[in-house]
């Protein structure tokens, strides 16, 4: 009985990570498939497309122009977020409530609509569609995102440590840059990751305010029409391998800072 | 601008009709107080009463509805808190979670861009015993130890004036003397002005120059604290500071050194100048070791005052002192600390007694007799509180 139920529960975590995993590993594999333009049968071996990932036309453009937006939206995002969340949470003003209300409707609305309202409102204001409308528009729909891990993180603050500051003659920029950001840090970094992922990986309103300039995901949406060149393998192997390595680093040294720390007591 | 050295000296406090108003409730009405340079103060008063309130107004943490706020003469009212000489050691500590215990110390050092922040930080840490944490965080300390990081971090400043609210609220007995000695020393040394907050009389007795009892937001009576116990104005003093038994009566007599009130029949004789009121329904009271009991009718005697017969209800022996109730028909349950001379109690439950005090030891009270209250007298502070939430639930039980 016991062991039925153990078995069970095993397969069953096993084919959910399969499914989960297989769409990785086969990208993963058919970046070392030997193929022409289609990307689809099995061709043989090699390493070829990672040493010539940029020599297909418009991809490391596309790639870069992807890596550039994430950046500047995801700081531009989240300075004003975290800044909008302290806001929200440290003061009260009126309208307070309508504005936590009106800053989940980017969350709450469908991307397409975002996207053509977007457009339409460029298009009012005579706006050239190009990298900045794809900044700017990234960055409002990330804002939303940032306040809500940030505020988190602010309503756990005890307004009393931001006191202490004051107290003990910090003005009030010392006391910003040494006690609040400090301590929001944690949610800042969560917040930031996030906008930078949902920027990367935004297709929907991208394509709407984007004008003749490509981002990684939208040069992938064009070349599946014409079948999809091995090279966008080797790039989304090595965005998911850097994710990894990340992630590996981060949790050592937690692990090395905590075991240090427990020496330092015992 | 933060100020650039440590101060030579305490600073006097003045604070002018202050009045502190919440959303929907006043938490300070005009309050008047003036603490001289260099003196240690101490506010007593039950939970909520205003006295963190009070701190913080004076910290520049909380700006008040009305009023005035003078340091050593210099109005601070519209000041930032980085811009008053002032140091505040917080009830909740409030220590950088994100800081060392020796960065915590040093931060108002660093902000003042004063000499050797680190060298300092480490002598305050000694002061308080705990300089081998000093690169701890402080999620790593007990509750009494980050206490006195608290305390370590606001007096590194020498401010002219330092706020204490309850900053030994969670130490043991034996480091809590030890504290309050440190502390008592600190002061007079260096010179500084003392705000204390606390809960604990005796503290506030032990420590302070001067008392401020204070209950809903006002000052009930202030004065040396021999002069605030032998002399209590309020019945609320009476009470929060030591034990008192009250008696209400009409003033039947009046002399010019005394006033004689009629309590249950027995005139009892209070000094005139040790009364605040004079004339009609007035209440009166005597310290429960200022009473002694006798097991005979005394002979009538000028000069004493005498109630009985009554019997005893409850003897409770405390090492030094046994304390007794009695209970007196028409006047009600009194309380007597005798002290042990002899081994054991003197009485026991049940015995008839009478009992009698010099009458140059009553005083009379300014409370309206009607609302005077009648705590069964209980040394802490937080039995009044819980007597009161048993008249409220009882009240509440009522309507
Ligand atoms: N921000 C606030 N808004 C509304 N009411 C407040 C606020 N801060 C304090 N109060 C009220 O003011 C009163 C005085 O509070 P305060 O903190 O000064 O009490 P306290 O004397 O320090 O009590 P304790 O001994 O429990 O620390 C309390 O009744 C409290 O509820
Ligand atoms: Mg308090």
């Amino acid at each position: 009985m016991k062991f039925g139920k153990g078995l069970g529960l095993g397969i069953y975590t096993v084919l959910a990570l399969l499914f989960l995993l297989i769409p990785i590993a086969y990208t993963f594999v058919f970046s070392f498939n030997d193929a022409g333009k289609l990307n689809i049968a099995w061709q043989g071996f090699t390493f070829d497309k990672w040493l010539t990932v940029c020599s297909t036309a418009g991809l490391c453009e596309a790639f870069g122009n992807s890596i550039l937006v994430g950046l500047v939206s995801t700081v531009l995002a989240t300075a004003l977020g975290t800044l909008i969340a302290i806001a929200l949470v440290r003061y009260r003003f009126r309208a307070r409530s309508s504005i936590s209300l009106l800053l989940f409707l980017p969350m709450a609305t469908p991307e397409v609509v975002l996207g053509a309202g977007l457009a339409a409102q460029f298009l009012t204001l005579g706006t050239e569609k190009g990298l900045l409308t794809i900044i700017l528009a990234h960055t409002m729909f990330c804002i939303s995102f940032v306040v809500v891990t940030v505020k988190a993180r602010v309503a756990s603050l005890d307004p009393a440590l931001e006191e202490a500051g004051r107290d003990l003659y910090g003005s009030p920029g010392q006391v910003f840059w040494r006690i609040t950001f400090p301590l929001l840090m944690p949610g800042i970094a969560a917040a930031a990751l996030l906008s930078f992922a949902l920027s990367f990986d935004d297709f929907i309103i991208t394509n709407f305010n984007s004008g003749s300039v490509d981002t990684f995901p939208k040069f992938i949406y064009i070349a599946a029409a014409r079948g999809i060149p091995a090279q966008v393998n080797v790039i989304a192997s090595a965005v998911f391998l850097l994710a990894i390595v990340l992630v590996i680093v981060v949790q050592v040294s937690r692990a090395a800072r905590a075991k240090r720390l427990a020496r330092q007591l015992g | 601008m933060a100020i650039a050295s440590f101060a030579e000296s305490g600073a006097d406090l003045q604070l002018t009709g202050i009045t502190k108003r919440f959303p929907g409730f006043t938490a300070i009405e005009e309050l008047d107080l003036t603490i001289p340079a260099g003196s240690f103060f101490a506010l007593l008063g039950p939970s909520g009463c205003g006295k963190t309130t009070t701190l913080r107004l004076v910290a520049g943490l909380e700006e008040p509805t009305a009023g005035q706020i003078l340091i050593g003469g210099k109005d601070v009212t519209s000041t930032k808190p980085f811009q008053r000489p002032v140091n505040t050691v917080f009830q909740s500590y409030a220590l950088f979670p994100h800081m060392t215990i020796l960065e915590n110390v040093a931060f108002g050092l660093r902000r003042r861009k004063l000499g050797d922040p680190v060298g300092k930080a480490h002598e305050a840490l000694k002061l308080v015993e705990l300089d081998h944490l000093a690169s701890r965080r402080p999620a790593q300390l007990s509750g009494g130890q980050q206490q006195r990081v608290a305390l370590a971090r606001a007096i590194v400043n020498r401010p002219a004036l330092l706020l204490l609210d309850e900053p030994l609220g969670a130490l043991d007995l034996k480091l809590r003397r030890q504290m309050q000695l440190e502390l008592k020393t600190i002061q007079t040394e260096v010179g500084l002005t003392f705000l204390h907050v606390t809960h604990d009389q005796e503290e506030a007795m032990t420590m302070a120059d001067t008392v401020a009892v204070m209950n809903k937001g006002k000052i009930e009576q202030m004065g040396a604290p021999e002069e605030l116990y032998e002399l209590p104005r309020t019945a609320f003093v009476a009470n929060f500071l030591g034990q008192s038994n009250l008696f209400t009566g009409e003033v039947v007599a009046s002399g010019p050194d005394h006033i004689a009130v009629d309590v249950a029949g027995v005139p009892i004789v209070v000094p005139r100048t040790r009364a605040q009121r004079h004339a009609g329904e007035i209440a009166i009271g005597v310290r429960p070791e200022k009473v002694s009991l006798l097991t005979s009718a005394p002979l009538p005697e000028s000069g004493r005052n005498v109630l009985g017969p009554g019997r005893v209800t409850d003897v409770s022996f405390s090492g030094v002192s046994t304390q007794y109730l009695v209970d007196v028909p028409g006047v009600g349950e009194l309380v007597v600390f005798a002290q042990n001379m002899v081994f054991g109690p003197v009485v026991q439950v049940g015995a008839s007694v009478w009992i009698s005090w010099n009458a140059d030891h009553g005083f009379g009270l300014d409370d309206d007799p009607g609302v005077v209250p009648r705590f069964v007298p209980d040394a802490s502070t937080e039995s009044i509180a819980i007597q009161r939430r048993i008249a409220l639930e009882e009240e509440l039980e009522q309507a």
